[in-house]
Formats: structure tokens, C-alpha cells, sequence
């Protein structure tokens, strides 16, 4: 097993100053994402086999995706209309009956959002600063650099340069990883309620995962 | 003596007059952040109570726990807070209002349930299902005549009780 370092990114003193709790997570990982091999879809299959409908109804009184319910709610977010990443897959579970593999960062993802409740994004190392972090965004700021009009003052991460993803997901695309990447970021938010240890599990999760596609 | 009480007589703030010009404005502006930090635990607190009331209707339908999103993510002002909060506390009283309403009128169900197993006759053609007492399922308890128009002649009546759901497969599937 390869040993990935994690590393702790900056948070904007006003963001800090409100949610003292908030972090983020980073881990620099030299992988490549393309179609999933089938020890991973598999995998996909048996979480899938998992999740019953019951469990998705008293998911949102666990701690960790109640923590980020929490989360979404505080920064003026409705949860039960931009879903939790974790909420999300159980969602997409539910109606699509089983839970799709679309390649293998994605499927990385959906694997460690699941297994740990922590929002997980991945940007492409290449593309992106050295010092990333979560700030808020000032007046004409484009997602990505060149991307849609981000609205002021909202929550991002972002480099020394650009704002590289809204809080809720959305990753700029000319930030994200292509089929061409070969080293990735992976972040993982940590708000109040949630130990170090499932965002650190949601890391390597991830990382384990890419590994094992090679 | 008075000469000791003329020294502790206070002298006039201004001897000339008030000042000409009116006490600086203060340069920082009030802390907010007590004020924020209990809004955000308020919030966290209603959440915990809307999704342990939305826990508990579950599988009962038609409650609403929607509230409005505030255009984030962002960080809220205070404003922004208290109006959320006072959204959520109007939620989570509606929705327990709602539960409340409604598992007293699941409980007369269940009391009826009782009274038409007991005295059929008494409850001629009624029917009741697992949606009228918030339980899952096509159940169904109907007092029908036994031995159809004889029975109703006769004053014979019974409770059938449905085995379920139809199954998903055969002649008769949904």
C-alpha cells in the first residue's frame, strides 16, 4: 500500500470565525480514474445490497450525515433539496434500484461518501495551486476561473488563484479530473459533529480504491 | 463639618458649557457573534428535532419538512439566522401538530379495529387499512356478511381480514 500524506488546507479567518470546527482535508494522490474494474464494481453491488429503505429513512438521525444535515442547514442550504452527498447516493439507490458504476474515481467516491458519510471532491493536482482552502468569494469571481459567475460571498474552496468548487459539490471543469489526469486532490470537509477519523477513512477509502484500478 | 461636606460636593461636569462637538462614534461595531453562535446551535437543535419527527411519520405520508434554502452556500447574517430558525421552530411545530392529529385518529382506528372484531353487526360494510393506523402494507379489516345475501338477512356479519399486498408476480399483478 502506497502511503498517501494528509494534509490540513487553509479556512478564511471569517469562515473559521463562524464555524470553528470547519476543516479541510486534502490528500494528494498519483492515480488515474477510467473505467472501474470489476473488484470495485463489485463492491458497488454489495454496498447496494445494503441499503434498504429503512436505513435511508433513519440515515438522517446517524451522527455524521446528521452533522452535515446540520451543515447544509447553517449555510442557508435546504437538505432536502440540495442533498448531502451521502443522502444523495442513497436517493439515487432507491430509485435507480441498484447503484451505477459510471468510472472509477466516481465509483471511488460513492464507496467512501457511503461507507463513511464525508462529503469527498477530487480535483486535478496538475490544474490547481499548491495551497488550497475554503474562503469566501469576492465580487465578479468565476467558478474555476472561467467557469459560471459564482455569487458573492459564497462558501468555496479554493486555490491562491481561483475558486475551485462550491461547498455543496460542484467542481469547476476545468479543474476536475479528465481521462488525461494523473494526479489528483482528494478534499473532505470536516464540520462540528464529525470525528477526524471518518474524514481521514473517507480519504483513504478513496485512495485505497483508485489503487486497486491501478 | 461643612466645610468637610463642601469638599465631596461634585463639581459640574463642564464649567464652560457642554463640549461643541458630540462624543466620537464608537469605531467597532457590537459583537454579533454571541448572538450567531446560539442561532447556529438553535438551528442545529431544531434539525435534530425535524429528523426525529420525520423518523416517526414514517411510513405515513403527506407532511411537509421542506424549509426554504437561504441561496447558499454562504455564511448567514444574522437576520438570515433568525428568520431560518423561526422556519425551522414553525416546522417542527406543524409537522409535530400533524403527528399528533394524526396518530390520535390512527389510535380511534385501532379502537374501531377492536369493536368491529368484537361486534361486527355493528359495523356493517366498514373497512379499515394499514394506511388508517400509519402501519406499511395493503392490510385491510372489512365486515362483510357471511354467506353473502343470506348473511345479510340474517343479521350474520364477520371481519375479513386481507393477507397483504398482492404479490408482485401471477394472474393478478398489480
Amino acid at each position: 500500500m502506497v502511503e498517501h500524506e494528509l494534509q490540513l488546507g487553509w479556512v478564511d479567518h471569517e469562515l473559521s470565525e463562524e464555524f470553528p470546527e470547519l476543516e479541510l482535508w486534502l490528500m494528494r494522490v498519483q492515480a488515474r480514474s477510467g473505467r472501474s474494474p470489476d473488484p470495485v464494481r463489485e463492491r458497488l453491488r454489495t454496498l447496494a445490497g445494503r441499503i434498504t429503505g429503512g436505513h435511508v429513512i433513519h440515515m438522517r438521525q446517524d451522527p455524521v450525515p446528521w452533522a452535515y444535515r446540520v451543515f447544509w442547514r447553517q449555510i442557508g442550504l435546504d437538505p432536502d433539496t440540495t442533498r448531502t452527498p451521502v443522502e444523495q447516493i442513497a436517493l439515487d439507490r432507491l430509485q435507480w434500484g441498484g447503484l451505477r458504476s459510471r468510472n472509477l474515481l466516481d465509483d471511488a467516491i460513492t464507496i467512501a461518501v457511503w461507507e463513511t458519510g464525508v462529503p469527498v471532491i477530487a480535483l486535478d493536482a496538475d490544474l490547481v495551486g499548491s495551497q488550497i482552502g475554503l474562503r469566501l468569494t469576492g465580487d465578479d469571481e468565476l467558478l474555476g476561473g472561467s467557469g459560471r459567475p459564482l455569487p458573492e460571498r459564497q462558501i468555496a474552496v479554493a486555490d491562491e488563484h481561483n475558486c475551485l468548487a462550491v461547498l455543496s459539490g460542484e467542481v469547476a471543469d476545468e479543474r476536475g479530473v479528465t481521462r488525461s489526469t494523473t494526479n489528483m486532490v482528494i478534499g473532505a470537509i470536516q464540520v462540528k459533529g464529525v470525528p477526524r477519523i471518518s474524514v481521514e477513512e473517507a480519504l483513504w477509502t478513496v485512495a485505497d480504491t483508485l489503487s486497486v484500478g491501478g | 463639618m461643612p466645610e468637610v461636606l463642601d469638599q465631596h460636593r461634585p463639581t459640574a461636569p463642564y464649567p464652560q458649557g457642554p463640549p461643541s462637538r458630540p462624543p466620537l462614534a464608537p469605531r467597532t461595531r457590537p459583537d454579533e457573534r454571541p448572538a450567531r453562535r446560539t442561532l447556529l446551535d438553535q438551528v442545529a437543535h431544531l434539525e435534530r428535532e425535524l429528523s426525529s419527527l420525520f423518523v416517526s411519520t414514517w411510513p405515513r405520508k403527506g407532511f411537509e419538512f421542506s424549509v426554504a434554502s437561504r441561496g447558499g452556500p454562504r455564511v448567514l447574517g444574522l437576520a438570515d439566522l433568525e428568520e431560518l430558525r423561526d422556519d425551522l421552530a414553525t416546522r417542527v411545530d406543524h409537522a409535530r401538530r400533524s403527528l399528533s392529529d394524526r396518530t390520535y385518529v390512527e389510535e380511534k382506528h385501532r379502537c374501531r379495529i377492536e369493536e368491529m372484531l368484537l361486534e361486527p353487526e355493528k359495523h356493517k360494510w366498514v373497512r379499515i387499512g394499514n394506511d388508517d393506523i400509519g402501519e406499511p402494507g395493503c392490510k385491510h379489516w372489512h365486515v362483510t356478511p357471511r354467506w353473502g345475501i343470506f348473511g345479510m338477512l340474517m343479521n350474520w356479519w364477520r371481519v375479513k381480514i386481507s393477507s397483504g399486498c398482492p404479490l408482485a408476480e401471477g394472474h393478478c399483478a398489480p
